[in-house]
Protein backbone atom coordinates (compact mmCIF):
# COMPACT_ATOMS: atom_id res chain seq x y z
CA UNK A 1 0.00 0.00 0.00
CA UNK A 2 0.97 3.76 -0.67
CA UNK A 3 0.35 6.34 1.91
CA UNK A 4 0.99 10.00 -0.04
CA UNK A 5 0.28 13.06 1.95
CA UNK A 6 1.87 16.05 0.49
CA UNK A 7 1.52 19.60 0.24
CA UNK A 8 3.19 21.85 -2.54
CA UNK A 9 2.80 25.25 -3.70
CA UNK A 10 4.77 25.89 -7.18
CA UNK A 11 3.54 29.28 -9.21
CA UNK A 12 0.45 30.04 -8.10
CA UNK A 13 -0.78 26.52 -7.81
CA UNK A 14 -0.97 24.35 -4.64
CA UNK A 15 -1.48 20.92 -4.37
CA UNK A 16 -2.71 19.45 -1.46
CA UNK A 17 -3.31 15.62 -1.57
CA UNK A 18 -3.75 12.95 1.30
CA UNK A 19 -4.53 9.13 -0.60
CA UNK A 20 -3.86 5.72 -0.09
CA UNK A 21 -3.44 3.78 -3.28
CA UNK A 22 -3.96 0.05 -1.84
CA UNK A 23 -5.29 -1.67 -5.23
CA UNK A 24 -3.03 -2.82 -8.15
CA UNK A 25 -4.06 -0.17 -10.61
CA UNK A 26 -4.67 2.92 -9.01
CA UNK A 27 -6.18 5.72 -12.37
CA UNK A 28 -5.17 9.64 -11.04
CA UNK A 29 -8.20 11.43 -13.07
CA UNK A 30 -8.64 14.97 -13.32
CA UNK A 31 -8.90 17.74 -15.97
CA UNK A 32 -5.87 19.57 -17.39
CA UNK A 33 -3.79 21.48 -14.64
CA UNK A 34 -5.46 19.66 -11.94
CA UNK A 35 -1.84 18.67 -10.44
CA UNK A 36 -2.24 15.19 -12.02
CA UNK A 37 1.50 15.08 -13.50
CA UNK A 38 3.05 17.30 -10.74
CA UNK A 39 1.73 14.57 -8.27
CA UNK A 40 3.29 12.01 -10.00
CA UNK A 41 6.90 13.70 -10.02
CA UNK A 42 6.75 14.01 -6.73
CA UNK A 43 6.30 10.46 -5.98
CA UNK A 44 8.80 9.97 -8.43
CA UNK A 45 11.19 12.09 -6.56
CA UNK A 46 11.74 14.54 -9.68
CA UNK A 47 9.69 17.25 -7.61
CA UNK A 48 10.45 17.47 -3.68
CA UNK A 49 7.46 18.98 -1.94
CA UNK A 50 7.45 21.83 0.69
CA UNK A 51 5.55 19.10 3.16
CA UNK A 52 4.68 15.53 3.47
CA UNK A 53 4.92 12.24 3.97
CA UNK A 54 5.17 9.52 1.24
CA UNK A 55 5.37 5.71 1.97
CA UNK A 56 5.01 2.14 0.27
CA UNK A 57 4.51 -0.40 2.29
CA UNK A 58 5.26 0.97 5.14
CA UNK A 59 8.96 1.98 3.70
CA UNK A 60 8.79 6.14 3.72
CA UNK A 61 10.40 7.56 0.22
CA UNK A 62 9.88 11.03 1.87
CA UNK A 63 9.26 12.66 4.61
CA UNK A 64 9.87 15.97 5.04
CA UNK A 65 9.41 16.49 8.68
CA UNK A 66 12.63 13.94 9.22
CA UNK A 67 14.25 15.56 6.06
CA UNK A 68 14.08 12.38 4.09
CA UNK A 69 14.03 12.78 0.70
CA UNK A 70 15.26 9.26 -0.96
CA UNK A 71 16.88 10.38 -4.40
CA UNK A 72 14.66 9.09 -7.52
CA UNK A 73 17.63 6.49 -8.26
CA UNK A 74 16.50 5.01 -4.98
CA UNK A 75 13.00 4.81 -4.61
CA UNK A 76 12.32 1.68 -6.75
CA UNK A 77 9.48 3.44 -8.51
CA UNK A 78 9.39 3.41 -12.69
CA UNK A 79 8.01 6.53 -14.81
CA UNK A 80 7.16 7.17 -18.12
CA UNK A 81 5.58 10.27 -20.03
CA UNK A 82 3.62 10.54 -23.47
CA UNK A 83 7.57 10.96 -24.55
CA UNK A 84 9.04 7.92 -24.29
CA UNK A 85 12.29 9.47 -23.75
CA UNK A 86 14.63 6.46 -24.73
CA UNK A 87 18.48 7.32 -24.59
CA UNK A 88 18.98 8.09 -28.64
CA UNK A 89 22.66 7.18 -28.79
CA UNK A 90 21.74 3.37 -27.36
CA UNK A 91 20.01 0.80 -28.76
CA UNK A 92 16.44 -0.59 -27.67
CA UNK A 93 18.61 -3.13 -25.81
CA UNK A 94 21.20 -0.77 -24.41
CA UNK A 95 18.41 1.56 -23.24
CA UNK A 96 16.49 -1.17 -21.43
CA UNK A 97 19.85 -2.67 -20.08
CA UNK A 98 20.63 0.83 -18.71
CA UNK A 99 18.54 0.79 -15.08
CA UNK A 100 20.05 -2.97 -14.72
CA UNK A 101 23.13 -2.52 -15.22
CA UNK A 102 23.94 -4.07 -11.40
CA UNK A 103 22.56 -7.48 -12.73
CA UNK A 104 25.19 -10.50 -13.44
CA UNK A 105 25.40 -10.28 -17.01
CA UNK A 106 24.00 -13.13 -18.08
CA UNK A 107 20.59 -12.38 -15.73
CA UNK A 108 20.91 -8.97 -17.40
CA UNK A 109 20.58 -10.34 -21.00
CA UNK A 110 17.99 -12.82 -19.76
CA UNK A 111 15.50 -9.46 -18.03
CA UNK A 112 16.62 -7.33 -21.57
CA UNK A 113 15.16 -10.50 -23.66
CA UNK A 114 12.45 -11.23 -21.32
CA UNK A 115 11.15 -7.64 -20.89
CA UNK A 116 11.59 -6.46 -24.53
CA UNK A 117 9.31 -10.46 -25.72
CA UNK A 118 6.69 -9.17 -22.95
CA UNK A 119 6.26 -6.00 -24.85
CA UNK A 120 6.48 -6.99 -28.41
CA UNK A 121 9.54 -5.32 -29.01
CA UNK A 122 12.16 -8.59 -29.51
CA UNK A 123 13.10 -7.94 -33.09
CA UNK A 124 13.87 -4.41 -32.25
CA UNK A 125 16.74 -4.95 -30.00
CA UNK A 126 19.46 -3.74 -31.76
CA UNK A 127 17.68 -0.57 -33.39
CA UNK A 128 18.33 2.87 -32.27
CA UNK A 129 15.08 5.26 -31.41
CA UNK A 130 15.20 7.36 -34.68
CA UNK A 131 14.69 3.75 -36.29
CA UNK A 132 11.36 3.22 -33.97
CA UNK A 133 7.69 4.23 -34.61
CA UNK A 134 6.33 6.35 -31.77
CA UNK A 135 4.54 2.59 -30.51
CA UNK A 136 7.77 1.21 -30.83
CA UNK A 137 9.49 3.62 -28.86
CA UNK A 138 6.79 3.26 -26.28
CA UNK A 139 6.90 -0.50 -25.86
CA UNK A 140 10.97 -0.02 -25.58
CA UNK A 141 10.43 2.84 -22.79
CA UNK A 142 8.06 0.65 -20.55
CA UNK A 143 10.61 -2.02 -21.57
CA UNK A 144 13.84 -0.45 -19.78
CA UNK A 145 10.81 0.89 -16.54
CA UNK A 146 10.06 -2.08 -15.73
CA UNK A 147 12.97 -3.87 -15.82
CA UNK A 148 14.78 -3.14 -13.07
CA UNK A 149 11.12 -4.87 -11.41
CA UNK A 150 10.07 -1.86 -9.82
CA UNK A 151 7.68 -1.54 -6.68
CA UNK A 152 5.35 0.87 -8.33
CA UNK A 153 5.04 1.61 -12.11
CA UNK A 154 3.82 5.56 -12.73
CA UNK A 155 1.99 5.96 -16.40
CA UNK A 156 0.95 9.51 -17.58
CA UNK A 157 -1.13 9.37 -19.88
CA UNK A 158 1.59 7.06 -22.12
CA UNK A 159 -0.89 6.18 -24.77
CA UNK A 160 -1.66 9.39 -25.77
CA UNK A 161 0.40 9.74 -28.41
CA UNK A 162 -0.64 6.91 -30.12
CA UNK A 163 -3.18 4.95 -32.78
CA UNK A 164 -5.71 2.67 -31.05
CA UNK A 165 -4.72 -0.43 -32.38
CA UNK A 166 -0.80 0.60 -30.43
CA UNK A 167 -2.42 1.82 -27.43
CA UNK A 168 -5.07 -1.12 -26.99
CA UNK A 169 -2.49 -4.03 -27.73
CA UNK A 170 -0.17 -1.93 -24.77
CA UNK A 171 -2.67 -1.62 -22.69
CA UNK A 172 -3.80 -5.68 -22.91
CA UNK A 173 -0.08 -6.54 -22.15
CA UNK A 174 0.08 -4.02 -18.95
CA UNK A 175 -2.61 -5.40 -17.61
CA UNK A 176 -1.04 -8.78 -17.21
CA UNK A 177 1.49 -7.85 -14.97
CA UNK A 178 1.35 -8.19 -11.66
CA UNK A 179 3.63 -4.81 -10.76
CA UNK A 180 1.28 -1.64 -9.29
CA UNK A 181 0.71 1.00 -11.59
CA UNK A 182 -0.45 4.80 -11.03
CA UNK A 183 -1.94 5.39 -14.24
CA UNK A 184 -2.97 9.04 -15.05
CA UNK A 185 -5.25 10.33 -17.82
CA UNK A 186 -8.15 12.83 -18.62
CA UNK A 187 -9.67 10.66 -21.48
CA UNK A 188 -12.26 8.77 -19.52
CA UNK A 189 -13.07 6.39 -22.39
CA UNK A 190 -9.23 4.95 -22.37
CA UNK A 191 -9.42 4.06 -18.58
CA UNK A 192 -13.30 2.91 -18.35
CA UNK A 193 -12.08 -0.72 -18.63
CA UNK A 194 -9.53 -0.71 -16.09
CA UNK A 195 -9.82 -2.84 -13.05
CA UNK A 196 -8.98 0.52 -10.92
CA UNK A 197 -9.35 2.33 -8.32
CA UNK A 198 -9.64 5.88 -9.18
CA UNK A 199 -8.32 9.53 -7.40
CA UNK A 200 -9.72 12.41 -8.86
CA UNK A 201 -8.19 15.68 -8.97
CA UNK A 202 -9.23 19.39 -9.11
CA UNK A 203 -7.86 22.10 -8.60
CA UNK A 204 -4.82 20.79 -6.73
CA UNK A 205 -7.25 18.32 -4.36
CA UNK A 206 -8.75 15.08 -4.46
CA UNK A 207 -12.45 15.48 -4.40
CA UNK A 208 -13.36 11.50 -4.91
CA UNK A 209 -11.59 8.07 -4.30
CA UNK A 210 -13.00 4.68 -5.06
CA UNK A 211 -13.76 1.76 -7.48
CA UNK A 212 -13.21 3.69 -11.05
CA UNK A 213 -16.75 2.72 -12.88
CA UNK A 214 -18.74 3.98 -9.98
CA UNK A 215 -16.57 6.98 -9.03
CA UNK A 216 -16.45 7.93 -13.35
CA UNK A 217 -20.39 6.52 -13.89
CA UNK A 218 -21.71 10.35 -14.62
CA UNK A 219 -18.56 11.67 -16.41
CA UNK A 220 -19.11 8.61 -19.06
CA UNK A 221 -23.16 8.99 -18.76
CA UNK A 222 -22.31 13.07 -19.77
CA UNK A 223 -19.37 11.83 -22.38
CA UNK A 224 -21.71 8.62 -23.72
CA UNK A 225 -24.84 11.89 -24.41
CA UNK A 226 -22.60 13.84 -26.03
CA UNK A 227 -21.94 11.20 -28.73
CA UNK A 228 -24.90 10.62 -28.88
CA UNK A 229 -25.95 14.30 -30.06
CA UNK B 1 59.47 29.68 -41.62
CA UNK B 2 61.25 28.70 -37.69
CA UNK B 3 59.54 25.39 -37.39
CA UNK B 4 61.29 24.94 -33.98
CA UNK B 5 58.69 27.71 -33.16
CA UNK B 6 55.80 25.91 -35.26
CA UNK B 7 56.76 22.40 -33.21
CA UNK B 8 56.71 23.95 -30.01
CA UNK B 9 53.12 25.92 -31.35
CA UNK B 10 51.48 22.37 -31.65
CA UNK B 11 53.02 20.92 -29.15
CA UNK B 12 51.31 23.60 -26.47
CA UNK B 13 48.55 23.67 -28.15
CA UNK B 14 47.93 19.71 -27.63
CA UNK B 15 48.61 19.60 -24.45
CA UNK B 16 46.78 22.98 -23.24
CA UNK B 17 43.90 21.12 -25.22
CA UNK B 18 44.18 18.03 -23.68
CA UNK B 19 44.17 19.88 -20.44
CA UNK B 20 41.30 22.29 -20.89
CA UNK B 21 39.38 19.15 -22.00
CA UNK B 22 40.02 16.99 -18.59
CA UNK B 23 39.69 20.38 -16.54
CA UNK B 24 36.86 21.74 -18.51
CA UNK B 25 34.09 18.86 -18.77
CA UNK B 26 34.20 18.17 -15.02
CA UNK B 27 33.81 21.90 -14.68
CA UNK B 28 31.06 22.82 -16.87
CA UNK B 29 29.25 19.51 -15.00
CA UNK B 30 29.77 21.07 -12.07
CA UNK B 31 28.16 24.54 -13.15
CA UNK B 32 25.16 22.98 -14.92
CA UNK B 33 24.47 20.40 -12.30
CA UNK B 34 24.93 22.44 -8.95
CA UNK B 35 22.81 24.31 -7.18
CA UNK B 36 25.36 25.98 -5.22
CA UNK B 37 25.46 29.85 -4.38
CA UNK B 38 28.55 29.67 -5.35
CA UNK B 39 27.90 29.02 -9.40
CA UNK B 40 27.84 32.78 -10.42
CA UNK B 41 30.98 33.43 -9.05
CA UNK B 42 32.91 29.94 -10.80
CA UNK B 43 31.18 30.85 -13.80
CA UNK B 44 32.56 34.04 -13.87
CA UNK B 45 35.56 33.36 -12.89
CA UNK B 46 35.90 30.93 -15.76
CA UNK B 47 35.13 33.47 -18.57
CA UNK B 48 36.72 36.15 -17.11
CA UNK B 49 40.32 35.32 -19.43
CA UNK B 50 37.44 36.62 -22.37
CA UNK B 51 37.18 39.89 -21.14
CA UNK B 52 40.55 40.27 -19.31
CA UNK B 53 43.87 42.06 -21.44
CA UNK B 54 46.00 39.21 -22.21
CA UNK B 55 48.60 41.37 -20.67
CA UNK B 56 46.84 41.89 -17.12
CA UNK B 57 46.57 38.04 -16.73
CA UNK B 58 49.98 37.72 -18.34
CA UNK B 59 51.16 40.06 -15.58
CA UNK B 60 49.56 38.20 -12.65
CA UNK B 61 50.49 34.82 -13.60
CA UNK B 62 54.16 36.27 -14.21
CA UNK B 63 54.20 37.20 -10.15
CA UNK B 64 51.85 33.86 -9.34
CA UNK B 65 54.62 31.98 -10.54
CA UNK B 66 57.33 33.84 -10.03
CA UNK B 67 59.91 32.79 -6.81
CA UNK B 68 57.64 35.78 -4.16
CA UNK B 69 54.90 33.40 -4.33
CA UNK B 70 54.00 30.41 -2.20
CA UNK B 71 53.06 28.57 -5.25
CA UNK B 72 56.57 29.91 -7.05
CA UNK B 73 58.30 29.11 -4.33
CA UNK B 74 56.39 25.30 -4.21
CA UNK B 75 57.39 25.00 -8.11
CA UNK B 76 61.41 26.08 -7.86
CA UNK B 77 61.17 23.58 -4.85
CA UNK B 78 59.69 20.95 -6.47
CA UNK B 79 61.44 21.44 -10.29
CA UNK B 80 64.50 22.88 -9.54
CA UNK B 81 63.91 25.84 -11.54
CA UNK B 82 60.91 28.79 -11.80
CA UNK B 83 57.83 27.87 -13.92
CA UNK B 84 58.01 31.74 -15.65
CA UNK B 85 60.04 31.62 -18.53
CA UNK B 86 59.18 27.61 -18.94
CA UNK B 87 57.13 25.42 -21.38
CA UNK B 88 55.34 24.26 -18.36
CA UNK B 89 54.37 27.83 -17.53
CA UNK B 90 53.13 28.58 -20.87
CA UNK B 91 50.99 25.41 -20.54
CA UNK B 92 49.48 26.96 -16.93
CA UNK B 93 48.84 30.41 -18.83
CA UNK B 94 47.17 28.94 -21.56
CA UNK B 95 45.44 26.51 -19.89
CA UNK B 96 43.57 29.67 -17.97
CA UNK B 97 43.79 32.00 -21.05
CA UNK B 98 41.68 29.42 -23.11
CA UNK B 99 39.30 27.75 -20.14
CA UNK B 100 36.48 29.71 -21.55
CA UNK B 101 36.59 28.18 -24.72
CA UNK B 102 36.87 24.78 -23.63
CA UNK B 103 33.78 25.99 -20.80
CA UNK B 104 31.48 27.80 -22.60
CA UNK B 105 31.03 25.27 -25.76
CA UNK B 106 30.46 22.25 -23.02
CA UNK B 107 28.07 24.27 -21.00
CA UNK B 108 25.83 24.94 -23.90
CA UNK B 109 26.06 21.46 -25.17
CA UNK B 110 25.28 20.04 -22.00
CA UNK B 111 22.55 22.59 -21.77
CA UNK B 112 21.09 21.44 -24.79
CA UNK B 113 20.65 17.57 -23.88
CA UNK B 114 16.99 16.59 -23.55
CA UNK B 115 16.01 17.20 -19.48
CA UNK B 116 13.97 13.88 -19.69
CA UNK B 117 16.39 12.15 -20.68
CA UNK B 118 18.35 13.38 -17.90
CA UNK B 119 15.07 12.85 -15.62
CA UNK B 120 15.31 9.14 -17.09
CA UNK B 121 19.10 8.52 -16.22
CA UNK B 122 18.05 9.56 -12.44
CA UNK B 123 15.18 7.30 -12.48
CA UNK B 124 17.20 4.50 -13.46
CA UNK B 125 19.82 5.13 -10.82
CA UNK B 126 22.59 6.51 -12.81
CA UNK B 127 24.67 8.09 -10.33
CA UNK B 128 26.19 12.06 -11.54
CA UNK B 129 29.84 10.37 -12.78
CA UNK B 130 27.80 7.69 -15.28
CA UNK B 131 25.16 10.38 -16.55
CA UNK B 132 28.10 12.89 -17.22
CA UNK B 133 29.79 9.74 -19.19
CA UNK B 134 27.31 7.90 -20.53
CA UNK B 135 24.28 10.09 -21.19
CA UNK B 136 25.59 14.12 -21.16
CA UNK B 137 28.97 13.31 -23.15
CA UNK B 138 27.69 11.26 -25.88
CA UNK B 139 25.25 13.30 -26.27
CA UNK B 140 27.53 16.39 -26.58
CA UNK B 141 29.86 15.52 -29.00
CA UNK B 142 29.48 18.45 -31.37
CA UNK B 143 30.49 20.73 -28.32
CA UNK B 144 33.37 18.90 -27.32
CA UNK B 145 34.77 18.88 -30.64
CA UNK B 146 33.70 22.89 -30.58
CA UNK B 147 35.80 23.30 -27.71
CA UNK B 148 38.76 21.51 -28.68
CA UNK B 149 38.98 23.27 -31.37
CA UNK B 150 38.55 26.58 -30.51
CA UNK B 151 40.86 25.72 -27.70
CA UNK B 152 43.91 24.30 -29.99
CA UNK B 153 42.92 27.69 -32.24
CA UNK B 154 43.05 29.99 -29.46
CA UNK B 155 46.06 28.38 -28.30
CA UNK B 156 48.16 28.55 -31.30
CA UNK B 157 47.55 32.42 -31.80
CA UNK B 158 47.99 33.31 -28.06
CA UNK B 159 50.06 36.43 -28.10
CA UNK B 160 50.12 38.40 -25.00
CA UNK B 161 50.02 35.85 -22.11
CA UNK B 162 52.76 33.90 -23.95
CA UNK B 163 55.16 36.97 -24.24
CA UNK B 164 54.54 38.00 -20.72
CA UNK B 165 54.85 34.33 -19.32
CA UNK B 166 57.52 33.11 -21.17
CA UNK B 167 59.64 35.50 -22.74
CA UNK B 168 61.27 34.74 -26.11
CA UNK B 169 63.54 31.69 -25.60
CA UNK B 170 64.02 29.50 -29.03
CA UNK B 171 63.00 26.03 -28.40
CA UNK B 172 61.48 26.57 -24.76
CA UNK B 173 59.12 29.19 -25.19
CA UNK B 174 59.22 30.92 -28.95
CA UNK B 175 55.75 30.34 -30.41
CA UNK B 176 54.79 31.27 -33.91
CA UNK B 177 53.21 34.16 -33.07
CA UNK B 178 56.25 35.73 -30.82
CA UNK B 179 58.07 34.40 -33.80
CA UNK B 180 56.14 36.49 -36.09
CA UNK B 181 56.87 39.53 -33.62
CA UNK B 182 60.60 38.68 -33.64
CA UNK B 183 60.70 38.81 -37.94
CA UNK B 184 59.06 42.23 -37.76
CA UNK B 185 61.52 43.46 -35.39
CA UNK B 186 64.07 42.85 -37.62
CA UNK B 187 62.29 43.75 -40.83
CA UNK B 188 61.62 40.26 -41.83
CA UNK B 189 58.73 41.21 -43.41
CA UNK B 190 58.55 37.93 -45.99
CA UNK B 191 59.35 35.59 -43.38
CA UNK B 192 56.48 37.25 -40.90
CA UNK B 193 54.21 37.14 -43.55
CA UNK B 194 55.12 33.66 -44.44
CA UNK B 195 53.99 32.56 -40.92
CA UNK B 196 51.37 34.73 -40.41
CA UNK B 197 49.30 33.40 -43.16
CA UNK B 198 50.05 29.97 -41.61
CA UNK B 199 48.54 31.33 -38.58
CA UNK B 200 45.37 32.87 -40.82
CA UNK B 201 44.63 30.15 -42.85
CA UNK B 202 45.16 27.36 -40.16
CA UNK B 203 42.26 29.43 -37.88
CA UNK B 204 40.57 29.95 -40.79
CA UNK B 205 40.56 26.17 -41.27
CA UNK B 206 39.50 25.61 -37.94
CA UNK B 207 36.92 27.66 -38.43
CA UNK B 208 35.03 26.48 -41.33
CA UNK B 209 35.49 22.35 -39.57
CA UNK B 210 33.75 23.99 -36.90
CA UNK B 211 30.68 25.38 -38.68
CA UNK B 212 30.69 22.26 -41.25
CA UNK B 213 30.05 20.09 -37.94
CA UNK B 214 26.63 22.37 -37.06
CA UNK B 215 23.63 20.63 -38.02
CA UNK B 216 21.49 22.27 -40.33
CA UNK B 217 18.73 23.72 -39.53
CA UNK B 218 14.67 23.71 -40.65
CA UNK B 219 15.30 26.85 -42.53
CA UNK B 220 18.61 25.26 -44.72
CA UNK B 221 16.07 23.00 -46.40
CA UNK B 222 13.54 23.65 -49.42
Amino acid sequence: MAEIRVRHHQGGFTLDIACSLDTQWTVIFGPSGAGKSTLLRILAGLITPQSGRISIDGEPLLDTDAKLSLPAGRRGIGFLTQQPALFPHLTAAENVAFGIRHFPLESRRRRIAEMLRFFGADALADRKPAQLSGGERQRVALARALAPNPKLLLLDEPLAALDDASAHDILARLLQLPTRIVYVSHDVAEIWPLPAAVVVLENGLVTATGPLQQVLAPQRDRLLQLLRG
Amino acid sequence: MDLQALALTLRLAAVTTLLLLLLGVPLAFWIVSTRSRLRPLVEALSTLPILLPPTVLGFYLLVLLGPRTIFGRAAIHFLGHPLSFSFAGLVIGSVIYSLPFAVQPLIAGFHSVDPTLIEQARLLGASRWRMLREILLPLSLRSVAAAATLCFTHTVGEFGVVLMIGGDIPGATRTLSIAIYDQVQDFSYADANRTALLLLGFALAALILLYARRSRTGLSHG
